[in-house]
């Protein structure tokens, strides 16, 4: 990665006039940035005695970190289910294009499919940094195939799987190997699953519930499992019953591991799910929230969904989107956060949350037409 | 002196920007002539981060000063006195301090000259009066134990030879220090009575600081405030100076 002699010799650049997030407000500060990184401002002072090699006016923006979506299927004509040869070109078309969305990292996901699909698929969608080409991939989220029959929604019936008795087994087999995924979504309630979540947490993959028709108990026996997402709350599982409350109730559980965090994705387009049910869910555990794109909505344009259905701060909104993601993935110290040393991918918006630009490894990957400083 | 009376904190730390920012303009400086302003050190040495994190956080982050010049006395130097002689020496180069701007503490020290220092000190080591440890305190988590007991500080005549002072004072409890300070005679256990002979000193202060003065002397300075606020208003600015120039010079007011 960067960093090493190389860094204290790259240009200095000190964006002004903004209010960037961080520590979970707005602060009317500067940004410092050099070699990709963002830079305590104080050390090169002090220690350094050097100043900014070249300032931008950031015209009094937000500055927020980049946007980070963990469930994308595809978009602009191109679906990543699908078996083609030449996948990749897919996820850069994608990646390019999210970049004016804000979305500087993301995790391309896959519907349930048949094996030939996942073996062709999977090794063509590495991990990769992101840049001027497009926003990076942070890993393969695979949804499905281990979800419910009731719950598929627009999965294909033909191909969902439950496991069988050697059941992790059975996972390598479906996916044909473990590299480049990040993140799995499966229905708790299948046999064997268990031990399914257990090891994939064990190998560091991020386990997600959804498309399930799993009760609490058994939702929280798979966050004990080490489970730590819920793939597009309210969707594709059952609803919140005042008895059993389902997936939904982990929101609020009380017996969930001593300081494990539960997160929820939510896909704020205005229709999948009803701005009171947001609210309901964002108030219930504000920390838990990653506002998803998920459908063909821009992940901006869920932002300002989200804003203006919860009533929420722009803070929280914005960390819905950056921090929270990066959470879940266990990378809040490089991304979705501005805190000194992290990687300088952001996102200028305007007041109203627009995107005016986007910043990746401090370097301006996109802006708006009109907008020439 | 000119006693400058506003009626809160916040008006009265206004007036002094407002002040700084026009003398400042009015100097004219520019890349062969600096306008060099003095800074009492805040704090004792061994909490060096708490201070660069305070000066920066405070005024340089807000600046585009180049850290080239900024001089800070360094309290983990291998040798204190040559730290605080070079520092003399600094001062000199820089061709003189313009402009010190300082607070006194409740016993009426001026930097860390406590009482009983000499009026004619210069940057030296000195070790704190229990009053300053004990104010100090918060920084170090309420724990006296781990407060220093010793600062470098610039020198009663250090900061006499300023070519101008401006000192700070808001609050009652500084009421008495005021007090002994301007009507009081000269003496080395209120070392801010030093500046009683210095040709250009500011006072700024608030309501509270003053309740220890006689009404003759409130009243007096209040008065003159019509005439001293015209130092900060019309308030400067750098590129209206520009303009200014072509035109006839105005000369501030100066007594």
């Amino acid at each position: 990665m960067r960093g090493g002699q190389g860094a204290a010799r790259a240009p200095v650049i000190q964006f002004t006039n903004c209010r960037i997030l961080r520590g979970g407000a707005l602060l009317r500060e500067d940004l410092w940035v050099r070699g990709g990184r963002i830079l305590d401002p104080e050390k090169l002072f002090f220690e350094e005695r050097r100043v900014a090699d070249e300032q931008r006016d950031c015209g009094g923006c937000i500055l927020a970190p980049g946007f980070i979506d963990v469930q994308i299927n595809g978009g602009f004509g191109v679906d990543f289910s699908q078996a083609s040869e030449d996948v990749g070109s897919g996820v850069a078309l994608v990646a390019r294009r999210i970049l004016s969305h804000g979305v500087t990292s993301f995790c391309p996901t896959l519907v349930t499919s048949p094996l030939e699909v996942y073996h062709k698929v999977l090794p063509q969608i590495p991990v990769k940094s992101g840049g001027p080409h497009g926003a990076g991939v942070l890993g393969v989220h695979l949804e499905g195939p281990f979800i419910s029959r009731e719950k598929r929604g627009a999965h294909p019936e033909a191909h969902l799987r439950s496991f069988e008795a050697d059941a992790f087994q059975d996972v390598l087999a479906t996916y044909g190997g473990l590299d480049n995924v990040r993140i799995v979504t499966l229905a708790p309630e299948l046999g064997h699953s268990q031990e399914v979540i257990r090891a994939l947490t064990a190998l560091g993959i991020c386990v997600s519930l959804g498309h399930s028709v799993a009760d609490l108990g058994t939702a929280e026996e798979a966050v004990q499992s080490g489970a730590t997402f819920i793939t597009h709350l309210f969707n594709a599982m059952l609803p919140f019953h005042h008895r059993d409350p389902g997936i939904v109730g982990l929101l609020t559980s009380d017996r969930l591991p001593a300081g494990r965090h539960i997160f929820y994705g939510m896909i704020a387009d205005g229709i999948h799910t009803n701005p009171a049910a947001l609210r309901i869910a964002h108030r219930a555990h504000p920390k838990g929230t990653n506002t998803l794109s998920g459908s063909i909505a821009p992940m901006d344009t869920c932002v300002r969904h989200f804003l203006q259905a919860t009533g929420c701060s722009v803070e929280s909104a914005l960390e819905a989107a950056s921090l929270h993601p990066a959470q879940l993935l266990g990378l809040e110290k490089r991304k979705g956060t501005l805190d000194f040393g992290a990687d300088a991918d952001f996102v200028v918006l305007d007041d109203s949350l627009h995107v005016r630009a986007t910043y990746i490894s401090g370097e301006l990957v996109w802006q708006v037409e009109e907008a020439r400083p | 002196m000119k006693l400058i009376i506003l009626d809160h904190y916040s008006q009265a730390s206004e007036w002094a920007a407002k002040y700084i920012r026009n003398r400042i303009i009015q100097f004219n400086p520019g890349p062969d002539k600096y306008f060099t302003l003095g800074l009492p050190t805040g704090l004792p040495r061994d909490h060096p981060e708490s201070y660069h994190s305070f000066m920066w956080n405070n005024f340089f982050k807000h600046i585009d000063i180049h850290p080239e010049n900024t001089h800070i006395l360094d309290g983990n130097a291998a040798d204190l006195q040559a730290e605080c002689d070079a520092f003399e020496e600094k001062i000199k180069a820089a061709g003189g301090i313009e402009l010190f701007v300082g607070g006194i503490g409740p016993d009426g020290h001026i930097a860390f000259n406590e009482p009983g220092s000499s009026l004619v000190s210069r940057t030296r080591v000195k070790t704190l009066a229990m009053d300053t440890i004990l104010a100090n305190a918060r920084f170090f988590d309420g724990d006296l134990a781990k407060v220093p007991t010793m600062a470098l500080t610039v020198g009663v005549g250090t900061v006499m030879d300023a070519r101008e002072v401006m000192i700070l004072i808001t609050g009652a409890h500084k009421a008495f220090a005021l007090y002994k300070a301007i009507e009081e005679g000269v003496n080395h256990m209120w070392t801010v009575s030093a500046f009683q002979q210095h040709p250009r000193t500011v006072f700024v202060c608030d309501e509270d600081a003053t309740l220890e003065l006689k009404v003759k002397t409130v009243k007096y300075f209040k008065g003159l405030m019509l005439v001293h606020n015209k130092l900060v208003d019309p308030l400067y600015s750098i590129k209206e100076k520009e303009i200014e120039k072509s035109q006839s010079s105005k000369k501030p007011y100066s007594d």
